[in-house]
């Protein structure tokens, strides 16, 4: 860093330094809680999407065959009104200082089946049965992923901060403060000297 | 406030959705997908699931939806079959937050 070589300088370096360690200790603590809190979020969202992929794949598999085996015009109609509204409310919940999305779904306790079961065929039934109970675990998903996302990008960000001041910031203060304290010693020996020389010449 | 729920995807495969009182989009192309999701986003819906074959198409837009609290843009598996989008999509955050990827490979 170019200073000028004066003791304030030095005082206000050193205050500078004490700052920039302190702020990288806990910025170091910091990551650390949240890649633990991360990784039991990952876990959880590993979890989630295994479960309600799978479960997911066969409620579309029985709707597909629902299809299939009645005019799919009929299918259309049988499910075009829902009586069920998914109701959700939602805010937003602090991890470690960053807003993470929390959701709860309501149940409106409509009917399940909003049509008559003249028309429409078995199939129907346990893919509509199926989609409901798994709609529920994809919104639990979707928040527990939102998680997952924005932690990791806090931590990334954390990470670059950390690395920054300690590879940087602290590195630079160090030495231009060793620096500032060397000059001073220098001008310091060179007035000794000179005063020496000075009561040598009186002599 | 965001209270809503969308689906994106083609026709058959998101009309399931409707029954279970989500609102339901159609969407064929990245396009398509991309601008609904850019209005969807803006009209209130907390939660948006679209189709993996089209979220594959538009890694752009759901990374830049990352980084709001709403809405969270989730791709799912809309055929028998996943393709495995999702679960790359916590392995790569895995990596990105610790570097190496820790819990796949238990």
């Amino acid at each position: 860093m170019n200073v000028n070589p004066t003791r304030m300088e030095m005082k206000r370096l050193q205050q500078r330094l004490k700052t920039a360690s302190r702020g990288h200790k806990l910025l170091k603590d910091k990551t650390d809680e949240m890649i633990r809190r991360f990784i039991a979020v990952a876990e959880e969202n590993k979890r989630l999407r295994e479960e309600t992929e799978k479960e997911l794949a066969s409620a579309l598999v029985s709707f597909a065959q629902a299809r299939a085996n009645t005019d799919s015009r009929v299918v259309e109609e049988a499910i075009l009104m829902p009586s069920r509204a998914l109701k959700i409310t939602t805010s937003s919940r602090k991890i470690m200082g960053i807003n993470v999305p929390s959701i709860e779904v309501e149940d409106n306790g409509g009917e399940l089946y909003p049509y008559s079961f003249l028309t429409v065929t078995e199939q129907l039934d346990n893919a509509v049965r199926g989609l409901n109970a798994v709609v529920i675990k994809l919104i639990k998903l979707a928040e527990t992923e939102k998680a997952c996302n924005m932690l990791a990008e806090e931590i990334e960000k954390n990470k670059r901060r950390v690395n920054a001041l300690e590879n940087i910031m602290i590195p630079q203060l160090t030495e231009t403060i060793k620096y500032i304290k060397m000059k001073l010693d220098e001008s310091e020996r060179s007035a000794t000297v000179r005063l020496m020389k000075v009561k040598d010449m009186l002599n | 406030m965001y209270n809503k729920i969308a689906v994106i995807g083609d026709k058959d495969s998101v009309l399931a959705f409707k029954s279970v009182g989500a609102e339901v989009f159609d969407s064929s192309t990245a396009d398509e997908t991309r601008a609904l999701i850019k209005k969807l986003s803006q009209g209130g819906y907390a939660v948006i699931f679209v189709a993996e074959n089209l979220a594959e198409q538009i890694p752009d837009t759901l990374a830049k939806c990352k980084t709001v609290t709403f809405p969270a843009v989730v791709p799912i598996p809309t055929t028998e079959k996943s393709s495995g989008l999702g679960m790359q999509g916590i392995k790569n955050d895995v990596e990105k937050a610790i570097g190496v990827d820790i819990i796949f490979n238990k």
